[in-house]
């Protein structure tokens, strides 16, 4: 939150992409943790913060918990040109967008025009990226067919826990790097295991990224510059929470 | 009325096979019947968590769960069911294709859904 809200210029909008909290056995404690994480993403000083749910926190309850505290698990909107869109693809408790949403999603895209710029954000990858490890949406082709009629559609996507990017007809396929637990490649490994975590290294494949684009003049490309930004986990050491990061993942 | 000649042909074709069943012998009967496998489902296991199929051998899968509803998907195999508790979900498989395949539980059932799965061969 510090970090976003120490930019030199404040985004317009900041999206969740799911799995705002882990679950757990304990009762009452999952509500409890999607109550913090709304206190604490309501610290950023941004004007609109959206949010989709992930398969962690929807999953169990067909979203009930999530909607009591964000609203609706899908749902659309403009900013200055782009139309966004917030798909559901854990609630249903499969891997699935399901036939009623996307009956709304065909009416919500009919309205636009072909060249609109539309983001979609949504909690599993819509196309088949490992579908043994559950990287996948059994729907997605769907989907994605009713937004082959436009030209311009970025989908951004959480649930991997790393950076991928997938080209795939005219949509661009994005997933931003974890907080917690990362995965590995999944080209380059048969079992899915998060990577150990490591004290000496907590960040390692995790955080936060901030990338400059400057604009360049007419004979120079754009300058780009990522940065890494080391984070800290102080604040909630000793909670159940941290001490579940720091046990062998079950996932 | 069409309903009561589809129930005619249903009836005949019953009588048929009754006939063909009293003609075979009971070790052709044997022979002819699926193998079948039973799969239990539990958070966050199935059991057992590896089966042995021949290539072009057909078995059945019978699946329960002993808890809540889970999932059991491999695509390459054409398996995507739902195994809701209090039901035996029995699936008919043939497999074509040899190798080993991952089957996951693709209906989220609490915090180590993400590692619940289980190993099918199949061997040439």
């Amino acid at each position: 939150m510090a970090t976003i809200n120490g930019l030199p210029r404040r985004p317009d909008l900041v999206l969740f992409t799911g799995d705002l909290t882990h679950d757990t056995e304990k009762p009452g404690e999952h509500a409890a943790r999607m109550s913090l994480f709304r206190e604490i993403s309501g610290r950023l000083q941004v004007a609109k913060v959206y949010h989709v749910p992930g398969e962690h926190d929807a999953g169990l309850d067909g979203g009930e918990l999530f909607r009591s505290v964000f609203g609706p698990t899908s749902y659309s909107f403009d900013h200055r040109g782009v139309h966004f869109i917030a798909l559901d693809n854990v609630s249903r408790a499969r891997p699935e967008v399901g036939e009623e949403q996307r009956a709304w999603l065909a009416k919500d895209l009919s309205r636009f025009h072909p060249t609109t710029p539309i983001v979609v954000f949504t909690h599993r990858p819509l196309f088949d990226l490992r579908p043994d490890w559950e990287w996948f949406t059994s729907d997605g082709d769907d989907v994605m067919n009713l937004l082959a009629p436009y030209e311009n559609v970025t989908v951004l996507y959480g649930h991997i826990h790393r950076e991928d990017h997938h080209a795939i007809g005219h949509a661009q396929h994005f997933a931003a790097r974890s907080l917690c637990f990362a995965f590995p490649d999944p080209d380059k490994v048969e079992d899915k295991k998060a990577i150990p975590f490591d004290k000496d290294q907590p960040f390692k494949n995790l955080g936060l990224r901030v990338i400059d684009r400057t604009a360049g003049s007419a004979a120079h490309a754009d300058t780009v510059r990522v940065q890494d930004v080391e984070l800290a986990m102080n604040e909630l050491s000793g909670t159940e929470g941290f001490d579940q990061l720091l046990k062998p993942p079950t996932f | 009325m069409t309903g009561q000649s589809t129930f005619r042909v249903a009836a005949a074709g019953l009588a048929v096979v009754a006939s063909l069943l009293a003609v075979a012998s009971p070790a052709a009967r044997a022979q002819d019947e699926p193998r079948v496998i039973v799969i239990t489902a539990k958070r966050f296991e199935f059991s057992p968590n590896q089966i042995t199929l021949a290539k072009g051998e057909t078995v059945k899968l019978q699946v329960k769960s002993e808890d809540v509803t889970h999932g059991l998907f491999v695509r390459p195999l054409g398996i995507d069911a739902e195994i809701a508790p209090g039901r035996v979900t029995e699936l008919t498989l043939t497999p074509e294709t040899a190798g080993t395949y991952r089957a996951i539980c693709d209906h989220f059932c609490g915090a180590g859904h993400g590692g619940m799965k289980m190993t099918i061969v199949v061997r040439e």
